[in-house]
């Protein structure tokens, strides 16, 4: 192995163990027996992971996380698999912008976005004179905005490879635009489109900026929960929280990988 | 199988005209050729007849039907792509069923006649393999298949043996052209492959710049070119540049006077088959004698092509011409730089006026 390989490796290696190093210490972190962090541990105990089921705090911030993750990927799938379609195929004027805007969520701070979302709700709850502000619907609309550009993106890119002559061999067989979409394109693009809806969920799930913005009373996401409980208290609680939603999104993402593969497509 | 009407046919992209009054008609079973060069409008013809693109003007009519409006799939024309364009996602007989499925052809009925059309392209037996787990000549007899088991009015060709290797190439185009005879399919085919053409099409059609340049038997097209551009494209021949100073005078810039055959007086250019022109050793004064045009010239360059030798000889400072021998047993093969002389009979050359 060539120097230049070795340095390589090296410099690889140095940054993988960057990223992975505050899930080691949580993960680690999570097993402390003791209530208040110090090292080394006075020894090991699953208490934290019990500790989650007794505080319903946290298990109504997982089941309001998930819910909203679904919904949104879900609407984020149905808006922005078209979108991508739209972006790749068609020939208007405003496809560029157009583009570039469905991107934007990625490039606004949260802050910024739960701001601008929050005068939104208010502005509409006063012109409708109906209850927005604070609703779940109005959470998930929310969520819905930021996981869009993950769906674009990664539809677009598998719609970029799909080669448009099996699209004109399924018409020329006899099957219509709606046919060809579903018998020809769709499974061309499934990976894009499973690869998108898993970022998607991700990305709603984890959400903690712009949804300090759209939450209302008795109902609040995970993230929130957590960053509720850190303002008073440092038990391993927090930490055993972020194992399992660590483990469940390690598992949908190898579940994923079984049936599209991940590497091929982000 | 029907027959093929395409009448005054155009296609414009703003300014640009890429097809421009093509009209044509295809006889029920016969095989037509669309030849030309890249961007000469061949493949814009032929996906119009397709349907997948709408032309500006002109209509299409497949067995008497207009079907210049309809839409591809309501077209029965089989279409074979110059990438084969197979579903990746489904096996062999899953490709060549999806025509079938789409009409509505009962199950029982599909099972049987995929494995009829994938014997026919000597398949059989492969239904359930995924098309890139097949080369590319296998891939091309799918798409063929897939194609003829709708049994379409009209098959379409697009380059479709563009993508395979020189030896594949030969035996696939017997194969195409034997199955189309025993099925007596109409046939469109483009290409820009000249060879591939003259073995395979009854007629021929040769465009340029999205215009019909001649349209003809092989043997039209070689022994009476319509004008300039089809004689340069179908087949080799040399162009001497001149001039027509009367009905059967021709004067190369070069300063050649030689005997033609008919020419409107003016600019002009008189083109020459290499394989017209007889070329003997300098001194031998009977050898050419009958002949009406003889010239001394230079040997300037010699390519030994096995059968064939290309002999390059320069006859004046601006006039080179090339003549092509058959490599026979003790035949006269002349070395570079060695003194020559080429002669034709006036006939032998054509004439074609600026």
């Amino acid at each position: 192995m060539s120097a230049r390989r070795l340095a390589l490796n090296g410099a690889a290696g140095v940054a993988l163990g960057y990223i992975l190093m505050p899930l080691v210490f949580v993960t680690w972190l999570a097993f402390f027996r003791q209530e208040i962090p110090s090292f080394p541990p006075e020894g090991y105990s699953l208490r934290w992971f019990a500790s989650i089921l007794d505080q319903p705090k946290f298990v109504e911030g997982f089941r309001m996380s998930f819910q909203v993750g679904v919904l949104a990927t879900a609407l984020g799938l149905a808006l922005g698999v078209p979108a991508a379609l739209a972006l790749v195929r068609g020939r208007f004027r405003l496809r560029l912008p157009l583009s570039h805007l469905m991107m934007m969520p990625l490039i606004v701070p949260g802050v910024v976005l739960g701001t601008a979302m929050y005068v939104f709700e208010v502005e509409a709850e006063n012109g409708l004179d109906v209850d927005v502000l604070g609703t779940f619907y109005a959470l998930v609309a929310g969520h819905t905005v930021i996981v869009i550009p993950w769906v674009v993106r990664l539809v677009t890119a598998s719609l970029a490879g799909v080669d448009r002559s099996i699209e004109e061999a399924a018409q020329n067989l006899g099957a219509n635009a709606f046919v060809t979409f579903r018998r020809i394109t769709l499974p061309a693009i499934r990976p894009g489109i499973v690869a998108g809806g898993l970022f998607a969920f991700v990305t709603s799930f984890g959400n903690l900026e712009m949804s300090l913005f759209l939450v209302g009373p008795g109902r609040t996401t995970l993230p929130i929960v957590v960053l509720q409980y850190l303002e008073w208290k440092i038990d391993p609680t927090i930490a055993a929280v972020s194992v399992v939603q660590i483990l469940l999104i390690g598992i949908a993402m190898l579940i994923t990988d079984r049936y599209v593969k991940l590497a091929r497509v982000v | 199988m029907a027959r093929l009407d395409i009448q005054d046919l155009v296609k414009r992209y703003g300014d640009f005209h890429a097809v421009r009054d093509v009209s044509l008609s295809i006889e029920d079973g016969e095989f037509l050729v669309l030849l030309g060069p890249s961007g000469c409008g061949k493949t814009t013809t032929l996906r119009m007849v397709a349907g997948f693109i709408e032309p500006t003007a002109g209509t299409v009519r497949l067995g008497g039907a207009d079907i210049t409006r309809l839409p591809p799939w309501k077209r029965n024309a089989g279409m074979v792509f110059q990438n084969y364009a197979l579903f990746p996602h489904m096996t062999v007989a899953e490709n060549v069923a999806f025509g079938l499925e789409m009409r509505k052809v009962p199950k029982a009925d599909i099972a049987r006649r995929v494995e009829e059309t994938l014997a026919l392209v000597r398949l059989a037996g492969y239904g359930g393999r995924l098309p890139r787990q097949m080369s590319g000549g296998q891939q091309q007899r799918v798409a063929l298949a897939r194609a003829l088991a709708v049994r379409p009015d009209v098959l379409l060709l697009d380059e479709p043996l563009s993508n395979l290797d020189a030896k594949l190439r030969q035996e696939v185009r017997v194969e195409i052209r034997e199955l189309q005879r025993q099925l007596g399919l109409t046939t469109v085919m483009v290409t820009h492959d000249q060879e591939e053409a003259l073995t395979m099409a009854d007629r021929l059609v040769v465009m340029s710049e999205g215009r019909v340049r001649q349209v003809g038997s092989q043997r039209d097209l070689y022994e009476r070119p319509a004008d300039r551009f089809v004689a340069g494209f179908v087949g080799r021949t040399t162009f001497l540049e001149g001039t027509v100073e009367a009905p059967g005078r021709f004067r190369s810039d070069g300063g050649l006077a030689l005997a033609c055959a008919g020419g409107a007086p003016g600019k002009a250019a008189l083109s020459l088959r290499p394989e017209r022109v007889e070329i003997a050793p300098a001194g031998d004064a009977a050898a050419l004698a009958r002949l009406d045009n003889r010239l001394p010239g230079t040997v300037e360059f010699v390519s030994y092509l096995g059968a064939l030798v290309d002999i390059h000889v320069r006859l004046s400072p601006t006039d080179r011409l090339v003549v092509q021998l058959a490599n026979r047993e003790g035949g006269f093969t002349p070395d570079v730089g060695q003194p020559v002389q080429v002669g034709w009979n006036a006939p032998a050359a054509q004439v074609f006026n600026a």
